[in-house]
């Protein structure tokens, strides 16, 4: 709790004070104007972040179940292994992972380079530089957020409640929407969370794979820390993001029934 | 309800081989409608395998089951009138009792008015009126227990099976729910086919069993007749404490053996509990209940079966005594002996005589010796 905390606590305040840009001295001035400044400087690169983040989640449950209901249920004795090699990639740094790709996928580089050599490409294409890079960046990097605990979710649920529910007449297809997907329904709750926060405040991707018209609000947070020394904004920026984090949150879980996690488990 | 003569299961030569081991061995099996017939024996014997075959949750590998009359094989389980209940319940947890019960009806588009009307009727069957918006989790074993034969029931097959569903429970729980089980079954007049370890669950609530071992049927027959005449070592051994003496037949006449066992006396066999006929060296035995001991002193009745030894240890239990006696060719001998108050107890140490009638003994085929793994059954 602790250090959970303290840095709460000091971005909180000093999102409410007023630096001098030179100095670095700081001072509470209760300035709550700092919230919807920030808001109307930089909505579209958070509109970016929401937008970007969700794609990102949505394309990694869609990936992800399958691929974890597959290793959960037919991976035999082999389950092990392939999760090892769902993993492998993502022992990789982060950023070196992230700059790999934009080495592949650069505009003359390994991929789009031959194929607009032997003309199956227009000279023109590319895929750097878009919304659409930035989307794939960020749900390739944050792929294993969502699968594991997807695949904890499937390998927990009993083998013989599955079939009892075949024994009771249930389809291939009432199998999976009357029992499967309602005992893993805690388990997408988890993927989506430990994937939607950290994607949205992403800034790694857009950084490497967007150019500068896609920042998210990641990218103007880190500028503003480390280029600007604009330490108020940076913690106004913060906070909104992880009120809007937390919003997403409770509507996530309103959606849910208003029903206990612990009752599907 | 009793047996109808008509057949409801038919295993015909069926095996089932996994990549090491073959749980069930070449195994030919028939059920009659409205039995209450029980498949017995050690865990890994291939019993769970067997149900699950008949169910449809697996393959055999060789072999045909038909239901009904009808050759069933390759049909998935929902193409079966047959269901389950799982060793260790598998309620769908996510579900109040009222929809698991109402699962399989939901599943067959049956009428939310007939839907209503079954449930709640299943729920009276096995004592469960008003539990019907729980959770699994916020039921005793016992209660889980009768969700899951209601869940089965409701769907009125003609064949139940159950996978030692009183396993869980403790004993007295257990005690109580084979009564109920019985009851629920005389009630709906259905097929059970069960499955358990426990011998004493077998012969209490089985019109037949079949007791099975490495795969394999050592006997089928109805619970006094398994017990009172086993056809292996290893069936007289399992349902009970058993008294064997290793001898040779001498002659057989009038539906009456005469075999001579190892250390001197002649003991008669009736003909039908020969098991294993036309081997010359055979083990005979009595049950211990069967026996009257008494001090080795006058003459033995020639009427009777007897053969003396010497008492090492009398324990009383309050309604008997048990008493372990080294018989003749070395081998230790059990009698269980009511207590009337009447017979004087001879002392330890002392010559014994061990009488039973003739009728009572049975003669068993040998079995290979038990695996390590079953003697703690
Ligand atoms: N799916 C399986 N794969 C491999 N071996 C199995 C499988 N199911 C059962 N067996 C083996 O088959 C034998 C019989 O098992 P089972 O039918 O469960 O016995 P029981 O129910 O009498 O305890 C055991 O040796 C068990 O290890
Ligand atoms: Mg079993």
């Amino acid at each position: 709790m602790f250090f959970f905390l303290v840095p709460m606590v000091t971005m909180l305040s000093l999102s409410l004070q007023t630096c001098n840009q030179v100095t670095l001295a700081c001072h509470l001035t209760w300035s709550w104007s700092n919230f919807p400044d920030q808001i109307r400087q930089y909505h579209s690169q958070f509109a970016n972040s929401l937008v970007y983040g969700s794609l990102a989640t949505a394309i990694d449950l869609a990936v992800s179940y399958p691929l974890a209901y597959w290793i959960a249920f037919y991976g035999g004795r082999r389950k092990n292994f392939f999760l090892l090699m769902l993993l492998l990639p993502f022992f990789v740094s982060f950023v070196i992972r992230t700059l790999t790709w934009s080495f592949i996928l650069a505009d003359q580089g390994l991929v789009l380079g031959t194929l607009k050599r032997i003309h199956l490409l227009p000279g023109s294409f590319h895929v750097l530089a878009s919304g659409t890079a930035v989307v794939a960046g960020i749900a390739y990097n944050y792929l294993p957020f969502t699968a594991l605990p997807l695949y904890v979710a499937l390998e927990r649920i009993d083998r013989r409640v599955v079939e009892a529910a075949g024994d009771l007449y249930a389809s291939r297809i009432a199998v999976f929407t009357r029992v499967i997907l309602p005992l893993t329904i805690p388990g997408i709750f988890a993927s989506f969370l430990l994937t939607f926060v950290p994607a949205i405040g992403d800034y790694v991707n857009a950084a490497i794979l967007g150019g500068t018209n896609n920042y998210m609000i990641g990218n103007v947070i880190q500028d503003s820390f480390l280029v600007y020394s604009n330490y108020s904004a940076a913690s106004a920026l913060s906070a909104i993001l992880m009120a809007v984090a937390l919003i997403g949150i409770f509507a996530y879980a309103r959606v849910l029934g208003g029903r206990t996690i612990e009752e599907y488990i | 309800m009793g047996a109808s003569g008509e057949i409801d299961v038919r295993l015909d030569r069926v095996s089932k081989r996994f990549a090491d081991t073959t749980a069930v061995d070449d195994l030919t099996l028939e059920v009659e409608r409205g039995e209450f017939f029980s498949l017995l024996g050690p865990s890994g014997c291939g019993k769970t395998t067997t149900l699950r075959m008949i169910g449809g949750f697996e393959e055999p590998t060789e072999g045909t089951i038909e239901l009904g009359g009808r050759d069933v094989t390759d049909l998935p389980p929902y193409r079966r009138d047959v269901n389950t209940v799982f060793q260790s319940y598998a309620l769908f947890p996510h579900l109040t009792v009222f929809e698991n019960v109402a699962f399989g009806l939901r599943r067959k588009k049956v009428s939310k008015a007939e839907v209503d009307r079954r449930v709640k009727e299943s729920l009276v069957l096995v004592d469960l009126p008003g539990y019907e918006r729980r959770k699994p989790s916020q039921l005793s074993g016992g209660q889980q227990q009768r969700v899951a034969v209601a869940r089965a029931l409701v769907n009125q097959p003609k064949l139940l099976l159950l996978d030692e569903p009183l396993g869980a429970l403790d004993l007295k729980l257990r005690k109580q729910m084979q009564l109920e089980l019985k009851r629920i079954q005389q009630e709906v007049g259905i097929t059970f086919l069960y499955v358990t370890h426990d011998q004493e669950e077998a012969m209490t609530m089985s019109n037949r069993l079949a007791v099975m071992r490495h795969g394999k049927i050592e006997q089928i027959g109805a619970p006094e007749e398994v017990y009172d005449s086993p056809a292996t070592e290893f069936v007289a051994g399992f349902l009970g404490a058993s008294n064997l003496l290793e001898g040779e037949v001498k002659e057989v006449a009038g539906g009456i053996a005469r075999v001579l066992v190892d250390g001197g006396a002649v003991l008669r066999v009736p003909e039908a509990r020969m098991h294993g006929r036309g081997v010359s060296r055979v083990r005979v035995g009595v049950r211990p209940e069967k026996i009257r001991l008494v001090a080795d002193e006058g003459e033995a009745s020639s009427a009777r079966n007897s053969v003396t030894g010497t008492l090492r240890v009398a324990t009383y239990i309050g309604v008997s005594h048990q008493f372990t006696v080294d018989g003749p060719g070395g081998r230790t001998l059990t009698v269980y002996q009511q207590n009337m108050g009447t017979d004087p107890i001879p002392a330890p140490g002392s010559g014994v005589r061990l009488e039973w009638e003739p009728e009572h003994t049975f003669a068993v085929r040998p079995s290979e010796p038990l695996a390590e793994w079953e003697e703690e059954q």
